[in-house]
């Protein structure tokens, strides 16, 4: 890793890959010219970018250009096969699996299928997104959670809306309320860095934007670094303070939302 | 059919039927001369399949009316009742036996592939040998009754419900796992909040199969000395008291049929309709 990557600020490209950078802020997620392959074949190489703190940035490409994959090669879900992902402070590949649980415990997933367990309540659930920072028995289900996990996750609850189905089974939700109970469980343990993979696509339009506009703005609110993937191009350019753009296996855009328009994403998507 | 249905293809359909290689054309013949060999060491004669329905229909004689005294119903009742008892006992102690060796089974969960590969080989072993074999162990081991019957159906649900586990928790939704991975939670937290509530449809169904299963077995049980309706279906026929024998399959039967009938409606009220 270079010495200037090291350091913590963050250098934001003003355009294009390859433009200069300048020093923003303090650096929550660096990835240093990471490269992934499904044995002998590249999903993406040689991308790298940094995230100061608070910034929200997306992630765009077609199907099958690796975002998904990024995203879980940032949250050391899986390995990169080459490069180095730095996450707060700390290189994701020669983090021990202990070190690597705490960097998590800091971090939020939100995900397309929401990934609620379903045949738990939305409590319960919610209750789950302590488990990084506290283990054991007592934080499987409500029924045995001490009283302040109880009420960190009815007070997520009561940010998204939700608190009065914290009884009600996951799998009796609508698409909506499944996923604002993941972004309370994503937000219950105040996390640095929130990752969302496509948070709303399996969402009608409408819940769509109502799932967005709330998810920024408690992100916002807290001040937490976000890295979401969104296929809707719009969503990209008015939540993200910067657009990433994967295609043919290469960070090909890295612009502030500001200098670019609807249709200089189009060409990701040929 | 339509007009464009009948416009010309640019390729045709595949054959019908496939003409099999000259190793896959190896391979049914030997599997033709396994099976007549099957039947020749079977015993199987054309002789004894017509010579035997005279000899049947004189049991059916002999044995009908079945015995239905009071005193005999019972008896054979009280022996049924311990039956049933063996069963349940049985299978829910080899349920909840079967959960932490399942875990130390399923691939990718708690434990590694070595670990894996040791459980499942040794449950290999348990589900091999055959219940009615570890009753007579068990029966050396603890004495005639229902205790070694118990022992003996516990023994054969933890083959068999060891291994369905295991598969069932692999064979779980792994998003929500995946889920709380990222959150930093560990090992045992995510088995216990993502994969086993993932995984108890499928857990429910394979244990009422095991009772199912257990209820079968423990009607046999008694042939070798370990407790139950057995006992009474081995006596029967060598007194040939076959009126006393009919009545003990007619028991065992309508007892059997109720057990998956109640375990089919329990399914579908625990579950629903999934599996």
């Amino acid at each position: 890793m270079s010495e200037a990557s090291t350091s913590d600020t963050v250098l934001e490209r003003s355009q294009t890959t390859g433009a200069s950078y300048a020093p923003v802020s303090p650096c929550d997620l660096e990835a240093d010219a990471v490269g992934k392959t499904f044995g002998e074949a590249y999903v993406f190489r040689d991308v790298s970018f940094r995230l100061a703190r608070g910034e929200a940035v997306a992630l765009v490409g077609a199907n099958g250009t690796g975002k998904s994959t990024l995203l879980r090669c940032i949250m050391g879900l899986i390995p990169v096969s080459e490069g180095e992902v730095t996450l707060l402070d700390t290189p994701v590949s020669a983090a021990r699996p202990r070190d690597l649980r705490d960097l998590r415990s800091r971090m939020g997933l939100v995900s397309q299928k929401h990934n609620l367990v379903a045949r738990m309540s939305v409590l319960s659930n919610v209750i789950h997104g302590l488990l990084g920072q506290r283990s054991g028995l007592r934080y499987w289900t409500q029924t045995l959670a001490p009283a302040e996990a109880r009420d960190a996750a009815m007070a997520a609850l009561e940010r998204v809306g939700l608190a009065h189905l914290a009884a009600r089974r996951a799998d009796r939700l609508s698409g909506g309320q499944s996923q604002r109970v993941a972004i309370a469980r994503a937000l219950v343990a105040e996390p640095r860095i929130l990752i969302a993979d496509e948070p709303c696509a399996s969402l009608d339009p409408a819940a769509g934007e109502d799932v967005m506009d709330l998810f920024f703005n408690l992100v916002r609110d807290e001040g937490v670094t976000v890295v979401f993937t969104s296929h809707n191009v719009d969503h990209a350019l008015r939540y993200g303070d910067r657009v990433l753009g994967l295609a043919n296996g290469k960070l090909q855009l890295d612009a502030t939302s500001a200098s670019l328009a609807p249709t200089d994403l189009r060409g990701l998507y040929d | 059919m339509t007009d464009t249905a009948a416009a010309p293809l640019s390729t045709s359909a595949p054959a019908r039927v496939e003409r099999p290689s000259a190793i896959a054309f190896l391979g049914y013949a030997f599997a033709l001369i396994i099976i007549v060999w099957s039947f020749a060491g079977a015993g199987f004669s054309i002789e004894k399949m017509v010579t035997a329905p005279p000899r049947f229909a004189d049991f059916i004689d002999r044995a009908f009316p079945p015995n239905f005294e009071p005193d005999v119903l019972a008896r054979l009742g009280w022996k049924m009742l311990e039956t049933l008892q063996i069963a349940l006992a049985g299978a829910v102690l080899g349920v909840i036996l079967s959960f932490p060796v399942a875990l130390l089974a399923a691939r990718g969960l708690v434990a590694g592939p070595w670990v894996n590969s040791v459980v499942r080989t040794i449950l290999g072993f348990v589900r091999a040998v055959p219940d009615i074999a570890w009753a007579l162990v068990f029966v050396v081991a603890v004495g005639l009754g229902p205790f070694a019957g118990m022992l003996a159906i516990m023994v054969d649900t933890i083959g068999f419900c060891g291994r369905f586990f295991a598969d069932d928790m692999e064979a779980a939704d792994k998003g929500p796992a995946e889920a709380l991975t990222a959150t930093g939670a560990g090992k045992l937290d995510v088995v216990a909040c993502a994969t086993v509530p993932a995984a108890s449809p499928a857990f429910v169904s394979t244990s009422l199969f095991a009772l199912e299963k257990a209820v079968r077995s423990s009607t046999i049980l008694g042939l070798v000395g370990a407790g139950g309706i057995g006992i009474e279906l081995k006596v029967g026929f060598d007194l040939f008291d076959y009126p006393t024998a009919m009545t003990v399959i007619l028991m065992i039967a309508v007892v059997v049929i109720a057990i998956e009938q109640l375990s089919g409606w329990a399914r579908t009220k625990i579950i629903g309709h999934q599996r």
